[in-house]
């Protein structure tokens, strides 16, 4: 007997209300990337490998969850030399703190089609509450979240010692996100 | 009056010739410098010099083809004639072209050159690590050459200061008299 089944399926569809779930990411869409100011120039970055579990449904976006799991040692700061110093210990301490993370708690629509998430951002096990206004945007048959924010990157104590000097890599550091995510129908 | 150079010839001249030998031996020293603010920050002093430098070149250029510089004198042979001309055409080629490859690379390599931290010039080429590496040996090779014709220049000059006995240093030094 398939008619039960069915039926259950179609009372989930009721009770739900038609919403949709955005929860796949495509990663080839998406992307985590700051931006920091050396000696008042800006210079891009970003992390190549990260985890995404984000679930959004358009409708209710403020019953949206997102944690972000960062692989550090993934970092991009355009070349070689630059990328053994921010791995080392006075900078990400990769060996010690291979992961940073994300996870999202109150999210508030602040205008149509603009959110601010609250959350709690993990970088070398310093936890601080930030906020990250972001856009969502439906685009065929995806949802795409845009946003950034700002951290100070002393107060994770990232770039000790010599280069705690703000005057030549400044303490504001510009976080970017931009996820592409699919439903799962 | 064309026994000696203009002010503006002379004053551009100076100035071009002090940056460069600030810029050289810096660029030397920081590059094999550890990563560190005080290397980010000579990195910075080394472009600001540069494009200052490019600056005051396109001025000199402009003046020099504006402005017929006084003639050699005509106890030079031919192909000294020749050689001093090849030298000052490279040199004042040299002069735009090394920062324009400075900056160029510093593009490549996603960083973007500010002058003085406040006015920012256009990326006009993107990162890109291939091209990056390439335009730093193009600035590298080009740095020496320059620098290596700034040398041959000065020779020049002192030979013709201190065995030719003739005009050539003093009137591009306007405070030195000139000789009887």
């Amino acid at each position: 007997m398939r008619f039960p089944a069915i039926s259950l399926l179609l009372l989930g569809f009721t009770t739900s209300g038609y919403a949709v779930e955005f929860s796949i990411l495509r990663p080839q869409q998406s992307s985590l990337a700051f931006v920091s100011r050396q000696m008042g120039v800006s210079v891009d970055g970003d992390f190549k490998r990260f985890k995404a579990s984000i679930a959004v449904d358009p409708a209710k976006p403020e019953m949206g969850k997102a944690r972000i799991d960062i692989d550090v040692a993934s970092i991009d700061v355009g070349g070689a030399e630059a990328y053994e110093e921010v791995v080392g210990a006075s900078w990400f301490d990769v060996a010690k703190y291979p992961n940073a993370s994300f996870v999202s708690g109150k999210v508030t629509r602040i205008a149509p089609g603009r959110y601010e998430v609250a959350g709690k951002m993990t970088i070398r096990n310093v936890t601080r509450d930030v906020k990250a206004p972001f856009t969502l945007e439906q685009k065929g048959d995806t949802l795409v979240i845009d946003g950034a924010f700002p951290i100070k990157r002393l107060d994770y104590a990232i770039g000790s010692g010599i280069w705690s000097d703000t005057d030549t890599v400044a303490d504001e550091v510009s976080i970017k996100f931009h996820f592409t995510l699919a439903s799962k129908m | 009056m064309t026994d000696r150079y203009t002010r503006t010839a002379v004053a551009l001249h100076w100035l071009i010739a002090l940056l460069i030998f600030a810029a050289f031996p810096l660029g030397v020293y920081m590059h094999d410098l550890p990563l560190s603010p005080y290397k980010l920050r000579l990195f910075s002093y080394h472009k600001w010099i540069g494009v200052t430098v490019f600056m005051l070149a396109v001025l000199r250029v402009t003046w020099r083809a504006t402005h017929r510089p006084p003639s050699m004198p005509g106890t030079m042979a031919d192909w000294e004639k020749l050689a001093a001309h090849t030298t000052h055409y490279a040199l004042y080629v040299l002069i735009l072209i090394v920062p324009v490859s400075g900056w160029l690379m510093s593009s490549a390599k996603g960083f973007q050159t500010v002058w003085f931290g406040v006015l920012p010039l256009p990326d006009l080429v993107g990162k890109d690590k291939e091209l990056g590496d390439m335009l730093l040996e193009v600035h590298k090779v080009l740095s020496y050459l320059l620098f290596g014709l700034v040398l041959a220049h000065i020779g020049a000059a002192l030979k013709h200061h201190f065995i030719e006995r003739d005009d050539v240093l003093v009137r591009m030094i306007p405070f030195l008299r000139k000789r009887p």
